[in-house]
Order: structure tokens, then C-alpha cells, then sequence
């Protein structure tokens, strides 16, 4: 689905918070905050994803001098059971919250959610907000911590990292004037080690149609940003382009900057936390400093469970898509 | 889409990195082969202590499963496994490793629904199909004997 807003929405602040790996990465430094305790004085890894949240929160309102009662609406989610991170986080906040799961594609989705309620009139201001922590993902979906095993080559490390962002209604920008909602791709990857792979199919399906929605092509824009796809799924998602016709050259993986290669995370970074943490950190920052002025953002996310891995399912994918412009473009007849 | 399913999985076992069978191999005999070395020289020292051998055997193994435990809990064994795979998976330092390590990982939800619930869940096969293969086993030396085979 295209949505093209009726006016550009602005986003107005961000934040991000990270931990202690990605402190050490080539990003360090761009974070509101790198933590290099991954508890983050937490006693459990749930409670440290909710301080997490909690801190990224703050670092927002706090730039944009705001009280969080002054929050109209808040969408967000992470990767543990029932997104409960998220959800303890908004008992602290208390502000209306929409809670969103599209694995990783969730930053995306919930930036078109809050635009949307800024968009059509029904709040002044939005926050989407999108966190990730590697001990409860590794909790969720893999094997305990301390348990020895080998990855394979082909597997990404979860980013501990939140990223969130508000939108207004006016603001000097950037501005985030369409959006492409995914569809559901699955071409058959079963390979829960492999999700670069089950996911390329889906940025691609989702690119290709905002593409033809929208009557612009790959270089029209100063880059095109996808979450997670790592190198593996960066690869294939150039050959499925390819397939479609689609030549891309400015294409870059949240998932391959956040981390460098002799931080032994194999594929690359993975997590709702890799493309909120680096957007925040990373692109929007950009704007601000005048290297782009038109990007898009695809988050793209497997809606796998450990139950249907075990069960022998193909991984279902999905990716969402933010058009995300400076003021002089986005204001453009 | 262009791509069917079976193009793209071409394109996929094309595009992924294969694991460095070589290397990997290399590791983990060198890092399985000194743990086994470790458990001579253990069942050497018992020995020389004046235990059986059956005992020096029996004590050599629990001792490698206690520094397998206290290495997990510091969480080095988890940093040596990245690299030696099968060199610290099959060894018996492994079996411990995998139960210490959801043991530990599952502290949080109490010791009863949390510690004793999950400590089995990586080691729990090992033990439900152990046992069940030396049942088969049984069987058979039962019927061998029994019929003179």
C-alpha cells in the first residue's frame, strides 16, 4: 500500500541509545548514549531492554524539552515475547501507546503509523520508537548466553540499541512525505541462521512497488537505507533487483555500519534496534548536516517464531518503507 | 516477483558464505584434543594417587565436568566454543556447558520454574536418547545371549 501524506510531516527530534558492542563499532560516538553496561544497571535482561527504552525516551524528550506527559500518541515494539519491553516501557511513560510487532521491520512501521495519526489530524505530536537487546533476542529465539556454540557465516548479531523518533506536524525538517506499507513475502528460506536471506525478497518486493507508486527510480535518491539485510541479504537483494530490471547503486545495510568486520558478528547487525539506533544515530543526523536531502528507509523484518523454525516452516518476511526528505524536496510542487 | 522459489534458492546457496570446514576442523582438534589430553593426564594423576583405574576414570571425568561448569559460568567457555565448535561440543565438557548455561541464563524466573525447568532443554535429547539407545542395546545383548547369536 502507498500512502502518500497529504503534507509533510515533520520529524523533529530523535534519539538513540546503544550498548556496549556498539560503543565499539564504527558509529561510536554518534549515539545520545553508549552504555557499556548491557544491564544497564538492570538485574535482569528483560527489565535492562525496558531501561533501555526508557533512557532512549528520555534522551528525546529532553532534546526536544518536552515533559512526557506532553506525548500524544506512542507506537513502538521489540523482539521479546508479547513486545513486553515496550509495554513496561509505557507504564512508566503513560502516554496513549499503540503497540506494534513486525520483528525488525518495526521502526518503519511504526514511523508510518505516528505519521499517519499526525498526518490526519488526530495528534499534534507522535513518537515511533523501535528497540532491540542481543540477551533477549538470544533468550527469545537462540540458545542461552554462556551456551558454546559455533555460528555459521551466514548469521547476524543482534543490535543492542533503541532508536525513536518524533513527529510534528510542522518543524524544519526532515520530513517524511510517502510510505510504502510490505506485504508478506516468503520464497521458501527456512535457514533461521540465514535471515538476510529470508528477508531480501521483501525489501524488494516493497522497494520495487513504492518505486512504481511513486514513478521514481533507485537514483533519484541520495541513498536507500534497508535495516537489516546484512551482507548476505544486502547481496541477494542486489540480485533480486537485478532480476526486476532495477539497478541500484546507492544502496546501504543498517545492518553492515553498525558494526565492522573484526567485531566477529559474521553476516552483520540484526534487530528492530539496528535500523531505529542508526537511524536516529546516523541518517537523520544527515539531514541536519546537509548530505541528503532524499533518502528512503526500508526496515525489513521475519515473522518467524522458534515454534514454526522447529516445526520446518519457511520464514515469512516483511518490509516497510519511509520516504524521508529535507524541507526545500519535501516542499517541492 | 521474477524470482521463484527455486531460483532463489540457487541464488542463495550461491550467495552464502560456506563455514571453513579447514579451519574449523583444525580447531577443534586442537582444542577436543587437549581437553582429552587433559583427562590422561587427570586419570594418570588419580592413578598415581591409588585409585582403581575404573575410579581414576570416573574422577578424571567429574573434574572435567567441574571446570567445564566454573569456565561457563565465567562465561569462557562460550568465547572458546565460537571458535573450536565441535572440539568443545562433543568432549563431555560440552554436555556440562550445556546444562550450566540455561541453568544460569534462566535464574531469573526462579530456581524451580526457571533453573530446574530449563536446564535440560539443550542436554535434555542427549539424555532422553542416550537412555533410550542403551534400552535397544540391552535388548539386544539380551537376546544374543539368551539365544546363544
Amino acid at each position: 500500500m502507498y500512502i502518500k501524506y497529504k503534507r509533510p510531516v515533520a520529524i523533529t527530534q530523535w534519539a538513540s541509545v546503544v550498548g556496549k558492542k556498539e560503543s565499539c563499532g564504527p558509529l561510536s560516538g554518534k549515539f545520545d548514549e553508549e552504555c557499556a553496561d548491557d544491564y544497564f544497571g538492570q538485574t535482569t535482561w528483560e527489565k535492562a531492554e525496558t531501561e533501555l527504552q526508557t533512557r532512549c525516551i528520555g534522551h528525546l524528550l529532553h532534546k526536544k524539552g518536552i515533559d512526557r506527559k506532553d506525548v500524544e500518541f506512542i507506537t513502538g515494539g521489540d523482539l521479546c515475547n508479547q513486545i513486553t519491553s515496550t509495554a513496561y516501557t509505557m507504564r512508566a511513560v503513560g502516554a496513549p501507546f499503540m503497540g506494534l510487532y513486525n520483528a525488525c521491520s518495526t521502526m518503519a512501521e511504526g514511523m508510518i503509523a505516528a505519521a499517519c495519526m499526525v498526518d490526519g489530524g488526530y495528534a499534534s505530536n507522535a513518537v515511533a520508537l523501535a528497540s532491540s537487546h542481543f540477551c533477549t533476542a538470544e533468550r527469545q529465539f537462540r540458545t542461552p548466553l554462556d551456551y558454546g556454540g559455533k555460528r555459521t557465516p551466514t548469521a547476524q548479531w543482534t543490535v543492542t540499541g533503541c532508536g525513536c523518533v518524533m513527529f510534528e506536524r510542522f518543524g524544519k525538517g526532515p520530513f517524511i512525505t510517502a510510505a510504502q506499507l510490505g506485504r508478506v513475502v516468503d520464497l521458501g528460506v527456512k535457514d533461521a541462521n540465514n535471515m538476510g536471506a529470508a528477508m531480501a525478497p521483501a525489501a524488494t518486493e516493497t522497494l520495487k512497488r513504492f518505486l512504481y507508486a511513486s514513478g521514481t527510480e533507485c537514483r533519484d535518491y541520495d541513498a536507500i537505507y534497508t535495516g537489516d539485510l546484512g551482507r548476505v541479504g544486502s547481496e541477494l537483494f542486489f540480485q533480486l533487483l537485478q532480476n526486476e530490471k532495477i539497478n541500484i547503486e546507492n544502496h546501504t545495510d543498517c545492518g553492515c555500519v553498525i558494526f565492522d568486520k573484526s567485531q566477529n558478528v559474521q553476516s552483520g547487525a540484526s534487530g528492530c534496534g539496528c535500523g531505529a539506533s542508526v537511524l536516529a544515530a546516523d541518517i537523520l543526523p544527515r539531514f541536519e548536516s546537509g548530505d541528503y536531502r532524499n533518502i528512503l528507509f526500508i526496515a525489513t523484518g521475519a515473522l518467524m517464531s522458534p515454534a514454526t523454525t522447529m516445526q520446518g516452516e519457511s520464514i515469512p518476511c516483511i518490509a516497510h518503507l519511509v520516504n524521508i526528505k529535507n524541507k526545500e524536496e519535501a516542499h517541492k510542487k | 516477483m521474477r524470482t521463484n522459489k527455486k531460483q532463489y534458492d540457487r541464488m542463495v546457496k550461491n550467495t552464502s558464505p560456506r563455514s571453513r570446514v579447514l579451519r574449523n576442523c583444525v580447531w577443534a582438534f586442537l582444542v577436543g584434543g587437549s581437553f582429552c589430553l587433559t583427562g590422561e593426564v587427570l586419570i594418570n594423576a588419580y592413578r598415581a594417587a591409588a585409585f582403581t583405574l575404573g575410579d581414576a576414570r570416573l574422577l578424571a571425568s567429574v573434574t572435567l565436568v567441574a571446570i567445564s561448569a566454573v569456565l561457563t559460568a565465567v562465561g569462557w567457555y562460550g568465547r572458546l566454543a565460537k571458535r573450536a565448535g565441535a572440539g568443545t561440543l562433543v568432549p563431555i565438557t560440552g554436555f556440562a556447558n550445556a546444562v550450566v548455561s540455561p541453568a544460569i541464563e534462566f535464574r531469573s524466573e526462579g530456581l524451580i520454574t526457571g533453573v530446574a525447568c530449563k536446564m535440560f532443554i539443550i542436554a535434555g535429547p542427549v539424555i532422553v536418547y542416550g537412555t533410550l539407545s542403551s534400552v535397544v542395546y540391552g535388548v539386544i545383548l539380551f537376546v544374543k545371549g539368551r539365544y546363544g547369536l
